[in-house]
């Protein structure tokens, strides 16, 4: 497998609502950025990777056949990837392994979702047949499960409110995070209304329209590169019995097949900042200690010691991660695409000081599709 | 083998489009009773007008405007109208060049008959009395050599609606028709997996885990566990229980895997992990195979399960 690098990353200014474009106008926003930082033009771009959510949000069956020309896709091959919210992260692995390959020299990936056109919480919420209809959307979906860890786990309640006031004061420092809540704290976020208890309106992510989009090279365009260190995915049933819902084995598979391709032994030391999906707060504490980074149990202890905020141990969504913008399929690709910014030093305001190694992860479906990356600034 | 249950599944929503540019110019101009196209770098006229060139794809930015009258280039006849197209009786879908345009449109022509259209045919838009700006601001097409209707003032528009349902029939699967045809009876039918013996409620077409079909029948109780819950606060479009409500994961006795259902008779503030549950069932006579012919779970009085009991099927 030859080297590969993320060369440049684009995104859009995520919003509630980005009445001002369609859909093809959102995601070239996104396009365009990443190839202006990429240094690249569409000649030399061989392929072209798109994922975005499941199609009832925007009612579009097969986006990509829409949008082969505003994605420059016309007389190249044109991919799809779906797998549900962790879809980002999965179009980034493809496209990585297009490159890796040699397939090809340079590939396009771009993710997206335009949340303003329907109401994923109806999208998420369809009644089947038979069936008790208790269903409430994501946020229902995840709730009892976040219920579990906390018993679990022991953790104290205010851990989640932690999470929840450190991730939007980072996006404060993001230009294009839909949420800039510089003033948050941990007290307010507690007095917050209780939507699907356990989880708190501030606990919970946003409804954004927005794009992201990542130049992936077999060599530096730039001068800049975030090399692809490794790549991981897995995938489980939503339901089986015994299934773990807190820790799934999916999730600990493909982190342990990520840090051995890596070279990684001690994911804590040896990572400088973490894009976590976190979408409901205590999904960081749940994934530090599914991804390895701590054992299980004491996930919830490093975020309450504050070394999951920047300038700590292990600087956890830097960039105010899927609780300050959340346009569900593009949410992966932004988290990788952080990670590439943070090693190629172009982060901003939420850069983490000296990042050499960062990783970007996703989460989707029931907890049951899992991709990850790692990124670094040397090359393998 | 009769035939597995099936049920009407029906899905809509109308969505709302932000046009940009480049399609609120084309619809915005239909409103005015006029149509507009896009030039591409290879000099060709666009209708509609694409939002990026097909060759460059480089945003495209030079409006033409073309005629409401053109050419049929194809057509293939609709006897039988289905739900939202543009007529409710026999058309033809046509790819029309109009008047000034490189590439076709497609849209419905009213033709009567399939005697009545040709591919060369020329057609003139029949438009809408109430154009709000869409595409079916053309109500179709129409056989004609006349000229087009002259246009109107009206004001842009940025959005556009479209309305999307989707009737479905779910079946179904062979595995879970006994298992409602039980439920019309009162009775709880779950399957044991032959490999790992490991009791499905609902029952499975086959162990997610051995991947081998469940063949054993196991009748359950209507009493379990509640392994974790959550309390639904939030009102959203669709919802069919008025929040607040318990929604549960209920363990059954004898079961391997909860399921969601709707935990009544208790303050939410008072629902525990472990407690233990029982189902109300609705009155016999409105019972039909769904899980819905249990009411709700209320506590059943008995002391909580220990940690111990459920914490694996967390």
């Amino acid at each position: 497998m030859r080297p590969a690098a993320v060369v440049g990353t684009g995104q859009t200014h995520h919003a509630a609502k980005r009445l001002d474009v369609s859909m093809a106008g959102l995601c070239r926003e996104a396009v365009d950025r990443a190839m202006a930082d990429a240094g690249v033009d569409w000649p030399d771009i061989d392929a072209v990777v798109l994922g975005k959510a499941p199609d009832l949000f925007e009612g579009v069956m097969m986006p990509e056949l829409f949008l082969a020309d505003a994605l420059g896709a016309v007389g190249k091959p044109l991919l799809r990837v779906h797998t549900a919210g962790s879809v980002g992260g999965s179009t980034g692995n493809v496209a990585a392994s297009l490159v890796q390959s040699g397939v090809h020299d340079r590939v396009l990936a771009v993710a997206f979702e335009k949340q303003s056109e329907s109401n994923a919480m109806w999208a998420l919420s369809v009644p089947t047949p038979f069936t008790m209809p208790v269903h409430a959307g994501a946020g229902g979906y995840f709730a009892p499960h976040v219920r579990s860890y906390i018993r679990r786990a022991g953790a104290p309640e205010h851990v989640g409110a932690m999470v929840a006031a450190k991730d939007r004061r980072n996006g404060a420092k993001n230009p294009y995070a839909h949420l800039k809540q510089p003033d948050i704290t941990v007290e307010s976020v507690r007095a917050s209304t209780m939507l699907w208890d356990p989880i708190r309106y501030d606990e919970t992510c946003p409804s954004s329209d927005g794009a992201c989009a990542v130049v992936i090279s077999s060599e530096p365009t730039s001068g800049r590169a975030a090399w692809i260190r490794a790549t991981a995915m897995r995938t489980e049933p939503t339901t089986f019995a015994g299934r773990d819902q807190v820790n799934p084995q999916a999730g600990r598979d493909a982190a342990s097949a990520l840090w051995k391709q890596a070279g990684i032994t001690d994911p804590l030391s040896q990572v400088d900042a973490a894009e976590i999906y976190v979408p409901f707060s205590w999904f960081e504490p749940m994934w530090l200690e599914n991804l390895g980074f701590t054992d299980v149990g004491q996930g919830w202890k490093l975020t309450e010691a504050g070394q999951t905020e920047i300038g700590g141990l292990l600087p956890v969504n830097p960039s105010g991660g899927v609780l300050s913008s959340n346009p569900i399929g593009a949410s992966g690709l932004l988290r990788f695409a952080e990670a590439a910014m943070q090693v190629m030093g172009t982060a901003g305001e939420h850069q983490v000081d000296g990042a050499r190694v960062a990783l970007g992860h996703a989460y989707g479906g029931g907890s049951q599709f899992f991709a990850m990356w790692v990124v670094g600034s040397e090359k393998p | 083998m009769t035939r597995p249950l099936s049920a009407p599944l029906d899905v809509g929503f109308d969505y709302t489009r932000s046009l940009g540019p480049t399609l609120g110019r084309f619809l915005s101009d239909l409103r005015r009773r006029r149509v507009t196209g896009i030039r591409g770098s290879d000099g060709r006229v666009h209708v509609p007008p694409l939002e990026y060139d097909p060759v460059t794809a480089e945003r495209l930015s030079e409006f033409v405007e073309v005629a409401a009258t053109g050419v049929v280039r194809g057509w293939s006849w609709t006897p039988e109208p289905l739900e939202g197209q543009p007529l409710d009786r026999p058309f033809a879908w046509a790819l029309i060049q109009l008047d000034g345009a490189d590439t076709s449109l497609l849209h419905a022509v009213d033709a009567g008959s399939p005697e009545g259209i040709s591919t060369g045919a020329r057609v003139r838009a029949r438009w809408r009395g109430d154009r709000v700006g869409a595409i079916t601001d053309i109500e179709c097409f129409e056989i004609s050599d006349a000229p087009a209707d002259p246009p109107a003032e009206a004001d842009d528009v940025t959005m556009v609606t479209t309305p999307v349902n989707l009737h479905y029939t779910h079946s179904a699967s062979p595995t879970e028709d006994p298992f409602l045809r039980g439920l019309m009876e009162g009775r709880l039918i779950a399957q044991r997996c032959p490999e790992c013996e490991k009791v499905y409620f609902p029952p499975r077409p086959a162990c997610p885990t051995d991947g081998v079909p469940t063949t054993d029948q196991v009748d359950l109780a209507d009493r379990g566990t509640i392994t974790t819950f959550c309390v639904v606060n939030v009102p959203f479009l669709g919802q069919r229980i008025p929040p607040p409500y318990v929604s549960a994961y209920v363990l059954l006795d004898g079961a391997d895997i909860p399921f969601l259902h709707l935990l009544l008779g208790v303050a939410p503030e008072d629902v525990r992990m472990g407690m233990r549950v029982e189902a109300v069932w609705k009155p016999r006579e409105e019972w039909g195979p769904t899980m819905q012919n249990i009411d709700h779970f209320k506590p059943s009085g008995e002391p909580d399960a220990p940690f111990d009991s459920y914490s694996q099927h967390l």
